[in-house]
């Protein structure tokens, strides 16, 4: 992944926040994640990437900041439900943003949500996570990138 | 007005009926192609907002398929997809409108108004 790559990440984060609400983000300097680094919250959501890109965009968040960002949305019930839509939602937001930077080669799948603190997730070894840390309203969620560039004749040989 | 949302997302239907609430649109919601096709037949809405990516059937197909059904329907596409391919796509599939998430009420507002001059 190239720094203006995770940059449309940090915009899209950033831009995310500042539309739906009155308090700016402030989007962290990404990093690398450490293989042993515990990264994965109470709620999470890991959308799959194909296409031009192979890998994962998660999303996590305790649940003190779904709530919170439940309220954006309008709702005051507060169910597991509930909070698994809103990550699987802030993570769609995200990914499908970054299509204008990365365009419609980009492919992104549907949300997969884990409730429940997802320590046991396992990142691929052959591809970097960069960690992108999220800070709103009091609350520290985390945008995590795991992308590789999957070069035409990859994608052709997957399709035969 | 009929109104019908469909999105996979629970949290987007609800806060799309929310934001329509008080004005003069019946709504109802679907969350996926399939499940929007059924609800087309039984509830007929003059309008419908469409999300694309969806289990089972996505939004694109879905459009073409509710066209087929009634022409004369508006098709706000509402969705995260951000390439101008995909905004393309949705107008020449047969969607009147494109609205980018994440918005506001107010562009929803303003997005639906102009469905419904055009």
């Amino acid at each position: 992944m190239t720094e203006d790559e995770l940059k449309v990440f940090v915009l899209g984060a950033a831009r995310f926040f500042s539309m739906m609400s009155q308090t700016a983000a402030q989007v962290g300097t990404p990093y690398l994640r450490e293989p042993a680094e515990s990264v994965m919250s109470d709620f999470s959501a890991v959308i799959g990437i194909s296409g031009n890109r192979r890998g994962c965009v998660y999303y996590t968040a305790p649940r003190a900041k779904v709530e919170a960002l439940a309220q954006l949305f309008g709702e005051t019930n507060m169910s597991d439900d509930i909070c698994g839509d809103v990550v699987g939602e802030i993570a769609n937001t995200i990914s499908g943003n970054a299509r204008e930077h990365l365009g419609a080669g980009f492919l992104i799948s549907v949300p997969v949500v884990i409730r429940g603190r997802a320590d046991d997730v396992q990142f691929p070894d052959d591809v970097p996570a960069f960690v992108i840390p999220i800070h709103w309203n009091g609350h520290r969620s985390t945008l995590i990138i795991s992308l590789k560039d999957e070069p035409a004749s990859s994608r052709a040989a997957r399709t035969q | 007005m009929k109104m019908l949302i469909v999105d996979d997302s629970n949290v987007i239907r609800r806060a799309i009926a929310r934001q329509v609430a008080g004005s003069e649109y019946e709504v109802r919601s679907a969350g996926n192609g399939h499940e929007a096709l059924q609800v087309f037949d039984e509830f007929s809405p003059e309008i419908v907002t469409m999300d694309i990516t969806m289990p089972e059937l996505d939004g694109l197909s879905c459009v073409e398929a509710i066209l087929n059904k009634n022409p004369a329907t508006r098709i706000l596409v509402i969705s995260a997809l951000a390439d101008k391919a995909t905004a393309v796509e949705a107008i020449k599939r047969g969607a009147q409108g494109f609205l980018l998430k994440p918005f506001t009420a107010e562009m929803l507002h303003t997005e639906l108004a102009e469905l419904l001059i055009d």
